[in-house]
């Protein structure tokens, strides 16, 4: 049995008392959500705070809505109500797509949304969803709250826009028209982290792509959004030969490390080929072809 | 031959008297998390004893400071390998008559070696402590990599070892040089490739740990500890330690898996056991994740040169090979003495051929040591993996099939017993028909039409042959033997007044159900029924001598005692039958579970009875002692040699490369079956390992050493949704030794099925002219090797 070093264990009763605490103990604390990450990291030392502040108690972070032109979710939100929600896969199928493939069920019925944007593994599967989906992020502080984008969320590997005395509480959809999504992601085995994934999502209209994104895992010390695929999306008729084309893009843009899951060449072609089979889903998605 | 008939195709309900299907009498404590494993073990005044390890592959010990740890509230004492040499205890054997620091003193060898140990009040205590001491280290460059470990300017690793100047271990050949060259210079085709069986690692559930505890007055010690070997474990520490074997006793309760992981004495069970004699306080010790998998027993690590000589017709001449050894920093292979590279000598597979040789170099890196089993039958894991292999590269050449190039030359029935070109005695074998099974159940013909029609289109589809024998069971003691200890086993029955029976056996189930199998051999034999025959395991105190469960030879040779004596204390009852019956000894027929008159069936005695006459008061035939009970000591005269049949289906992503294993057929013969169910429980897991060796797992370094491989989420072993359902087959041929016929089947399937899934992959990427590419076939392997790019994985 793997055990931490010792530490200080406070449970926080409500957002305000979470920041509270926060404050206080400083730098040395640290929110605990599902513990799928933190845990691990603390059993093998290589995280060591002082103090556990548990947010678990926090019911008011446990939703998916629908506002205006946006859904919102809570920062508390488990894996399993983001593969279970109705409401996001007639949205963002993206999510349903990389929720069956995160881990195992029982990391699913405790790892939450916001511990894995938190967490900011450059191979994390939600960070290159909502990369993908450009949500923004609603992070919160005794001073009020402050709203940030995924592409300034993460600002490393392991490190976020998230303060000392600050707390990520929301996560911000963009509803849009015509929208279609999908997620691609190889592994080595179940449950592994990605070899590389791709997310991708188009908005359409007449058969044409009026915008679109990428996302993807495990190719640069972030979930990266590529800029070109962007630009290359916008405007474009979907063909195979535009598929290709994109997924070229993507993989002229990405930086992987060769590592135990694979060589840099292996992982620059896995962003191509995936790239090119979420694009061609996300599409099919938008134009109504596949439920 | 035995006239055993094999086992009815029972269901698990019917309970039967014997042998056939029955569900495990270890399950309902087992699966309701009523076991009793080492972890489990808690005594008043418990210490827990936490490990600390090298940071660094190879390095010399400058200084240990441990007053900071030692000054910790919650630390009662921390020990370094000073200390230890001071006791004599710095150093201790390997199972392959090697040395292996029990903590470092001079220098460290591989990263996450032991040098010092801190033993605490609690569990947490003991591992800040660790933090607490503080080692200067002085970096020397490590040897890493197995192929430049003999070079003239690499550091030697081992100067504890007098007049050492470099890093071998021994050579060790096999048949015949010369006659395997002159087949090999005539030969119409030659085949020849490196085939590299990485370094895995078992992997058990449960990691090894121990509690110690040294009785302050009596000096009896008592060890609780994860061995597959109690008997044996025993021993080595009477002849190491010097204590008295009289005073020492290990229990081995129950075992979350052992795979050969705990063969080995590790350095951690005896600093549980100095700790716990020094301080006078029982003392646990358990591994964590990392620990079991950086630090204990490893499996394989080969690097071998194959070469296959044929006729263009697919006759198979001969077979040869040189193999590089990487055993790590210390020997602590676990094979019998005079077998240092265990059972390699197999490698002449099924076939029957004219000449084979094979030569061996094993060296010393900076890694950890072991060379243990996994479930390999003594290295026969890696010697199947090299034939089954090869003879598919020298299909490929023929472009034959390789099944049909098999059938070509297996060792036909009448030719056993069979002696191979390196000594090995094949007791039975009946080949073709498990390969004809294989194929039936696969709808091999289908298979490959499916395949030419898809390999049309560009999709990639793989059909993987192998056909292994394997040879479990050893002994026979007068070659066989464990640091002097013969390799045969112990069994003790006794017939309770009531005819309830209790057996005790030398050997100890790490999950292979001996509590329910050997109570299915004795029922066999006596006609008791299973549930009323206690299976006793595990305790020294408790059970006879025996060497252990490993090597797949718990029923080849404690199987073999437990029917024997069953046989033994029958002849006892057959003479208190006949005084009962008033007949002679040779006018009693047996019908399982009763004796009778010949030719009067209504005269009969049954089991029970005789069982109560034994231990009542009336009269016993003259001479005759009460009780009945027996014991004996088995001593195989051969080792068994289970066989079978796999194939392996697979369907690849041409543009990902992810291959997707889609079937998996499997036709053992272990000969007489005790227990179907559970040989196919045991072939399932077995399967599961060969995917996972085959695809995923691999105990990696980088150049400086560290190991890669320090956790399940970097050490990947298959999930459920790695592995297909997998369709299992059987044929019976009984061993002509064995007393019902049985053979091993722990290891069989993992021992055939990693080539079977190799080949099934090399098979798909034949369109890219791919002849071989070596484990773990990653996604990221098997594309680097269609882009022509295969690189060895060491």
């Amino acid at each position: 049995m793997q055990v931490p070093a010792p530490f200080e264990y406070e449970r926080a009763t409500s957002v305000e008392h979470a920041i509270a605490l926060r404050t206080q103990l400083g730098e040395e604390a640290r929110f605990i959500a599902g513990g799928h990450s933190l845990l691990p990291m603390m059993k093998l030392r290589l995280a060591n705070p002082e103090y556990l502040i548990d947010i678990n108690d926090l019911d008011e972070l446990f939703y998916i809505t629908r506002a205006d032109d946006e859904i919102r979710i809570g920062a508390m939100t488990r894996h399993r109500e983001l593969l279970d929600s109705d409401l996001l896969a007639e949205h963002f199928p993206i999510f349903r797509d990389a929720e069956k493939v995160i881990a195992d069920p029982v990391v699913r019925n405790r790892g939450t949304l916001g511990g894995s944007l938190c967490q900011a593994d450059p191979s994390e599967d939600l960070s290159a969803v909502c990369t993908t989906l450009d949500a923004s992020c609603v992070i919160k502080s005794t001073d009020g709250e402050r709203i940030v984008s995924m592409q300034d969320f993460h600002v490393g590997p392991y490190e976020t826009a998230v303060g000392d005395t600050e707390m990520l509480t929301e996560i911000r959809i963009p509803l849009k028209a015509g929208g279609g999504s999908a997620y691609e992601k190889v592994e080595r085995r179940a449950g592994d982290w990605a070899v590389v994934s791709s997310g991708v999502a188009v908005w359409m209209s007449n058969g044409t792509i009026d915008d679109g994104r990428v996302g993807l895992a495990a190719v640069g010390p972030n979930t990266t959004s590529i800029g070109p695929v962007a630009e290359a999306l916008r405007g474009a008729a979907p063909s195979e030969e535009f598929y290709e084309q994109v997924g070229e893009i993507a993989a002229a843009n990405c930086s992987p490390q060769t590592d135990q899951r694979g060589t840099a060449a292996y992982k620059t072609h896995l962003a191509k080929e995936l790239t090119r089979r979420s694009l061609r889903r996300a599409v099919a998605r938008a134009q109504g072809q596949e439920a | 031959m035995t006239t055993t008939e094999p086992a009815p195709d029972t269901t698990e309900e019917e309970r039967p008297i014997g042998f056939g299907r029955l569900l495990r009498k270890e399950d309902p404590r087992l699966i309701r998390g009523m076991g009793n494993f080492v972890d489990d073990i808690s005594l008043d005044g418990m210490l827990h004893l936490a490990i600390l390890r090298s940071p660094v592959a190879h390095a010399r010990i400058v200084s240990i400071d441990t007053s900071a740890a030692e000054a910790h509230p919650k630390v009662v004492a921390v020990i370094t390998g000073e200390d230890l040499a001071a006791q004599g205890l710095a150093w201790m054997p390997t199972l392959s008559n090697d040395t292996q620091a029990v903590l470092a003193t001079d220098k460290v060898r591989f990263q996450h070696q032991e040098v010092a140990f801190v033993v605490a009040e609690d569990r947490y205590s003991a591992r800040d402590a660790l933090e607490l001491i503080d080692v200067e280290y002085d970096w020397l460059d490590p040897v890493v990599d197995v192929r430049t470990a003999l070079d003239a300017d690499v550091p030697v690793i081992r100067d504890d070892l007098d007049g050492k100047t470099d890093n071998h271990i021994f050579d060790w050949e096999t048949g015949d040089e010369a006659a395997t060259n002159a087949v090999f210079d005539s030969a119409d085709v030659v085949v020849s490739e490196e085939i590299i069986y990485p370094r895995v690692h078992p992997a058990p559930m449960e990691t090894c740990g121990c509690v110690a505890d040294v009785e302050r007055v009596s000096g009896q010690l008592t060890l609780w500890c994860t061995s597959q070997a109690p008997h044996a474990h025993r021993t080595v520490y009477a002849l190491v330690a010097g204590l008295p074997e009289h005073k020492i006793r290990v229990i081995a309760p129950d075992i979350g898996g052992g795979f050969g992981n705990k063969v080995p004495i590790y350095p951690g069970y005896v600093c549980a056991i100095v700790a716990s004699l020094v301080i006078g306080k029982p003392v646990k010790w358990m591994e964590d994740r990392t620990e079991n998998l950086v630090s204990t027993g490893f499996a394989r690590d080969y690097v071998m040169n194959a070469d296959i000589a044929a006729t263009k017709e697919g006759k198979i001449l001969a077979v040869r090979t040189n193999v590089l050894a990487d055993h790590g920093a210390f020997n602590g292979v676990a094979a019998p003495t005079k077998y240092p590279a265990g059972f390699f000598g197999v490698f002449t597979g099924s076939y029957d051929l004219e000449a084979a040789y094979a030569k061996m170099t094993a060296v010393y890196t900076n890694k950890a040591p072991g060379g243990v089993a996994y479930a390999c039958s003594f290295r026969i894991t890696e010697a199947v993996y090299l034939v089954e292999r090869i003879v598919d590269c020298l299909a490929h050449e023929l472009d034959m099939d390789p099944a049909e190039l098999r059938l070509k030359n297996f060792i036909k029935p009448d030719q056993f017993p069979y002696e191979t070109k390196t000594g090995w005695v094949y007791d039975s074998g009946d080949y073709e028909p498990a390969m004809r099974k294989a194929m039936e159940m696969a709808g091999y013909d289908e298979l490959r039409r499916e395949q030419a029609e898809k390999r049309e289109r560009g999709e990639l589809m793989g059909i993987g042959v192998s056909f292994f024998t394997e040879a479990v069971g050893a002994g026979p003691r007068k070659d066989m033997d464990i640091l002097g200890l013969g390799m045969a086993d112990g069994c003790e029955l006794r017939i309770h007044p009531t005819g309830k029976a209790v057996v005790r056996l030398s050997v100890k189930t790490q999950g292979q159900g001996h509590e329910t199998t050997f109570a299915q051999i004795v029922a066999e034999e006596i006609g008791i029924p299973p549930e009323d025959i206690e299976v006793v395991h595990g305790d020294t105190d408790n059970t006879p001598f025996g060497l252990g469960t490993y090597g797949s030879r718990s029923t080849p040779v404690s199987g073999a005692a437990a029917a024997l004596v069953t046989r033994k204390v029958r002849d006892k009852a057959q003479i208190i039958a006949s005084g009962m019956l008033e007949v002679s000894v040779a006018d009693l027929q047996w019908d399982k579970g009763a004796f009778s008159v010949k030719g009067d069936p209504t005269k009969s005695v049954t089991i029970q009875d005789i069982a109560m006459r034994a231990h009542g008061a009336g009269d016993l035939p003259d001479g005759l002692e009460g009780g009945l009970e027996a014991q004996i000591c088995y001593n195989p005269e051969n080792l068994t040699y289970p066989f079978g049949a796999y194939i392996c289906v697979v369907d690849i992503d041409p543009d990902t490369a992810v291959v997707k294993v889609r079937r998996f057929i499997a036709v053992d013969d272990c000969g007489t079956q005790i227990n179907p169910m559970i040989i196919e429980g045991q072939v399932h897991g077995g399967l599961a390992d060969g995917v996972g060796m085959a695809m995923m797992e691999m105990i990696a370094f980088d150049e400086d050493g560290n190991c890669l491989g320090g956790s399940l989420m970097d050490y990947l072993i298959p999930t459920a949704l790695e592995t297909p359902d997998w369709e299992t087959g059987h044929t019976v041929t009984p061993s002509p030794h064995h007393p019902i016929g049985a053979k091993g089947i722990g290891e069989s399937a993992t021992v055939g099925s990693p080539p079977a899934v190799v080949n099934a992959i090399v098979d798909a990427l034949k369109p890219y002219g791919i002849r071989h590419a070596d484990m773990p076939l990653t996604p990221s392997r098997v594309w680097e090797a269609m882009q022509g790019n295969h690189t060895p994985p060491i």
